[in-house]
């Protein structure tokens, strides 16, 4: 038999906490092979992080391994001291880290970092050291590797590092590879061109790789076996073929019923939450540590599960593992649901918000030269001209890569920022600029959620103080009114009402930004503005949060401009959706057709950069050139044309592109290409493959 | 037990809020011994006659000059004043009047911080570059120039305080406020029209308070020194005030003979303005814990 790369035996760690002993990771098995991707899957607080620390014995003064092993190609990893150890780091075993800002070193040359490392592990000289660190940024394919050798890492794009950082971990061959999150910081486009990269390299080479993250779809697209992570320990373990079409755990099953897919439109699925929240460390229940939150269950779930071994290489930590594998119960797969709302029916609608030709706009400091020279005062613009209209209770999303102007957009129609031009109407009524040339009732009309909930809510004032505010500022309720409105407003959003005496501090994200929602509602706007309402939650949490906006939406009439990343998020939600690149609108499209070609050339791109949660989906791989240009360097002509696969020629650079509609679906997009030729080359194979939800 | 609470209860009450902060005052053997001086001295202040056993200006003429027994525990002075009487006395003189003054200017400086650093513009712009002019002066000097200009009375040591120091504590008050004011919960309560009063007092002063605690308690043990350096220069409190400081300057001439009636006072000085910082700086890890 082959010995395994990483061997890990009924591994606990445990943390140090005020005097008691938390057990972060209990009895956690598994082996990564020579050439295999293993993934590593879990929300925050699984101990996924905890693990990986152990392995690369990093754990800090007060985590401790207080049972199992770690071996590494046979030898026994937690025997060796600190100097042995310091043989095996970055030689054996490599990292990826998570935020590629922070681990690198700000005052070095990339070329250096790398060439350091070289000459560390090899003796090389000089000379051979940066000669092969040059190689090594060519591996990665670093576009201009001298330049960017030459360069230190502030001056390269987020992308740019992450690439440095895998050639860092690469360039000595190590024998196991741990990437820990590599791409949850990074774009959806770069997340695609950084997979890619990890999958070429890891190709053909003997590296066992331990691939750790949050994100379901990355794990189908790049792992051979995977683990999941609950609380501590693990659920489930499987190919990652087998894990996807064959759930067999009750919490694998929730998340794959609560993740948004791609294409899914709340017209046709529902997503399914899993109740509750993981429980932290110290609190965990006896038996099954799931057992709270499952759906399935029974009697024997007070005792715990052992590691039920249901076929070769496929081990499960449930008691009722057989009896979901003949599907006798827990049927994961998403109810198709009867129609909540009919599409394509807008113009009888009341325009609620209506934006023409908005511009957002942020001055720039002229410099000594500048101003004694009367130089006009530079300005860097947000949002170029976006004209869009929200119709009385639909939603409209707004789909855009970091930098691409959405948050812009959005604390305009709010009024939080100042230098805006163009018109923005609420009810067919303009709207003044700035906020504080809006009276009340606009005020009580408008409301906005913040992508951080911990953020949006004053953490000394308590819950219930937070709630009644707007009811008394807004509404004019007395204090013994709002008191008892606060109660309805924590039902509402399915909270108890002992909530009302709490500090945020003393509660959870999803419960955070429930709160933060129900103070938006709370004055029952016509207009409701989510800025990445779910990005900072954990995926079991998403979907709690987003099924809570469709009911009250549907409740209270009011329309929502959903703003996200997150096509598929956006794509769940919204009635119709607008996709912005560099403060331009790209395409605009009702939620189901946004979905089917003819694309924008910038829509299909990010559709086919989307990773999948299907092993076996054939995606069209587009990939983008390059990264997001800077909106103080802005392109001519049309504003993708510099990262454009479909790139025509001088017109694209020349000329602004028109807006072009699709006859038949209303469709409506900015581009140079006529529809008929686009639909041609877009028409097959499927540029994002089949999902598994029918 | 913290995690039980915090599953459970509401927000704790303010008893509870200050018995948990001074067990993390005591937490810290040095901040303990400086708080414990802290309380002493303003115990003694506040008893100040009751245990002083003589007049601050009693003359004993047939024990001046004596040396420290159980009759006169820190000797007499060379006009025969009790030394003892004196320094007790003398404690709640200069707490009241260095308090007096801090108390004015943490509210000064807080108002002005608030404002300016949360209007921001030409107000921030104007307040901060005044503060600059005054703060590029050394504080005693000056205190000197302003006690020269309005002449020295008790009333006007603690003006002198105030200005000095409001600057410092309104720059303290607006850095904390700059960054609170561009979170969001602060854009949020702006958007349900909450008006700028309440948005400063109660959403972002909480913020404030922890740092503005420990800079008061400071900015008091400077008020201390500033106050016994301004009676030893002869600018502040005039004789025969038990101050402190003046006590020193009125011994100096007299070291040879009467030490004591140098070394007590001057003790008491260094001792009070130790115990005060330790208390400022227990407060800073009573609230870094607390976080």
């Amino acid at each position: 038999m082959i010995t395994p790369v990483l061997q890990i035996e009924n591994l606990t760690v445990a943390y140090r906490r005020g005097g008691e002993w938390l057990e972060a990771v209990r009895e956690v098995s598994f082996h990564v092979h020579a050439g295999e991707t293993f993934g590593l899957v879990g929300e925050s607080g699984s101990g996924k992080t905890t693990l990986v620390l152990a392995v690369m014995r990093y754990l800090g003064e007060n985590g401790v391994v207080k049972a199992g092993g770690i071996t590494l190609a046979g030898r026994d990893l937690l025997a060796l001291n600190p100097v042995e150890m310091e043989k095996i780091w970055g030689k054996q075993i490599a990292l990826v880290p998570q935020n590629p800002g922070s681990s690198l070193n700000p005052s070095m040359r990339i070329g250096e970092q790398l060439a350091e490392v070289l000459r560390h592990h090899f003796a090389m000289d000089a000379a051979e050291a940066n000669q092969h660190a040059l190689d090594w940024c060519e591996r990665v394919h670093l576009p201009d590797p001298d330049r960017v050798a030459n360069s230190y890492p502030h001056q390269v794009s987020a992308g740019m590092q992450q690439r440095v950082l895998i050639a860092t971990a690469l360039c000595t061959e190590p024998g196991l590879l741990i990437l820990d999150e590599p791409t949850s910081s990074l774009d959806v486009t770069t997340q695609a061109v950084i997979l890619d990269l990890v999958r070429e390299l890891i190709r053909g080479r003997q590296t066992a790789v331990l691939y750790v993250t949050h994100n379901l779809g990355v794990v189908a697209q790049v792992c051979d076996r995977v683990g999941v992570l609950y609380a501590g320990e693990f659920v489930e373990q499987a190919s990652a073929r087998e894990l996807f079409s064959q759930p067999l755990h009750p919490y694998t099953q929730g998340m794959l019923a609560s993740v948004p897919l791609l294409g899914k439109t709340k017209e046709r699925v529902h997503l399914r939450a899993i109740p509750g929240q993981i429980p932290p460390l110290g609190e965990l229940p006896g038996g099954c540590v799931f057992r709270p939150r499952c759906q399935l269950a029974v009697q024997i779930c007070e005792t715990r599960p052992p590691l039920y071994v249901s076929s070769p290489d496929r081990i499960v930590r449930c008691h009722r593992w057989a009896e979901i594998q003949k599907g006798q119960v827990g049927d994961w797969q998403l109810p198709a649901v009867s129609k909540m709302s009919e599409p394509a029916e807008d113009e009888h609608r009341r325009l609620v918000l209506n934006l023409d030709a908005l511009q957002v706009h942020y001055p720039r400091h002229r410099s000594l030269q500048e101003a004694l020279l009367r130089q006009p005062a530079r300005k860097v613009s947000a949002v170029r001209g976006v004209s869009l209209a929200i119709p009385q209770g639909r939603t409209v999303g707004l789909v855009g890569e970091s930098g691409s102007g959405k948050t812009s957009l959005a604390r305009a129609i709010m009024g939080l920022t100042v230098r805006s031009s163009g018109s923005i109407a609420l009810l067919e009524m303009p709207l003044p600029i700035s906020l504080s040339q809006r009276d009340l009732a606009t005020l009580r009309r408008l409301q906005m959620v913040f992508q951080n909930p911990e953020e949006a809510l004053n953490p000394y004032l308590t819950v219930g103080e937070t709630l009644r505010r707007p009811l008394i500022t807004l509404l004019g309720r007395s204090r013994a009114e709002a008191d008892r409105e606060v109660a309805d407003l924590l039902h509402a959003v399915r909270l108890p009402v002992s909530c009302a005496a709490r500090l945020p501090g003393q509660l959870s994200g999803g419960e955070l930004q429930r709160i933060a929602i129900a103070r938006a509602f709370a004055s029952n706007p016509v207009l409701l503005v989510c800025d990445e309402p779910v990005s900072a939650l954990d995926v079991s949490v998403q979907a709690a949060i987003l099924d809570l906006l469709l009911e009250l939406q549907v409740e209270s009439g009011s329309s929502l401009l959903l703003i996200s990343h997150d096509l598929a998020v956006v794509g769940y939600l919204a009635d119709k959706i607008a996709v912005i690149y560099l403060g331009h609108l790209m395409e605009v499209a009702q939620a189901t057709d946004l979905f089917r070609p003819p694309y924008h050339p910038y829509t299909e791109a990010l559709l086919s950069a989307i990773p999948l949660i299907d092993p076996t989906a054939g995606q069209r791989p587009i990939r983008l050139a390059g990264d997001i240009p800077s909106p103080t360097e802005m392109p001519s002509g049309c504003p993708f044309h510099t990262r454009c696969p479909r790139f025509l020629g001088e017109i694209c650079e020349k000329e602004t592109p028109p807006w072009r509609e699709v006859a038949t679906t209303g469709k409506r997009y900015y581009c140079h290409i006529p529809e008929d030729d686009l639909r041609a080359a877009q028409e097959r194979p499927p540029v994002f493959g089949r999902s598994l939800t029918r | 037990m913290l995690k039980v609470s915090r599953a459970q209860g509401a927000a704790p009450s303010w008893g509870w809020r200050l018995a948990r902060f001074f067990k993390r005052l005591y937490a810290k053997p040095l901040s303990a011994i400086g708080t414990t001086i802290t309380l002493i001295f303003l115990l003694v202040a506040l008893a100040g006659p009751l245990i002083a056993p003589y007049g601050e200006n009693e003359i004993v003429a047939s024990d001046a000059r004596q040396p420290p027994s159980a009759q006169h525990w820190f000797g007499t002075d060379n006009l025969g004043r009790d030394v003892y009487s004196r320094v007790v006395l003398g404690a709640r003189q200069i707490l009241v009047l260095s308090g007096l003054g801090t108390f004015l200017a943490v509210v000064g400086g807080t108002f002005l911080g608030l404002l300016s650093g949360y209007r921001g513009g030409w107000v921030d712009e104007g307040l901060m570059r005044f503060f600059d002019s005054l703060l590029a002066l050394p504080a005693l000097l000056l205190a000197l120039v302003l006690l020269g200009t309005f002449g020295p009375s008790t009333f006007s040591v603690v003006g002198v305080i105030v200005i000095v120091y409001t600057p410092i504590v309104a720059r303290v008050v607006r850095s904390v406020v700059l960054v609170v004011k561009s979170k969001g919960f602060i854009e949020a309560a702006r958007l349900q029209g909450e008006s700028q009063a309440r948005l400063l007092l109660r959403e972002i002063f909480p913020f404030v308070l922890p740092a503005l605690a420990v800079e008061a308690a400071l900015r008091f043990s400077y008020a201390i020194f500033l106050v016994a350096s301004l009676g030893f220069l002869g600018a502040g409190v005039q004789p025969p005030n038990p101050n402190w400081g003046l006590m020193v300057k009125e011994a100096r001439s007299f070291v040879n003979q009467v030490p004591w009636a140098l070394y007590f006072p001057a003790g008491a000085i260094s001792i009070v303005v130790i115990g005060v910082n330790l208390t400022a700086d227990g407060l800073k890890r009573a609230w870094q814990a607390a976080d």
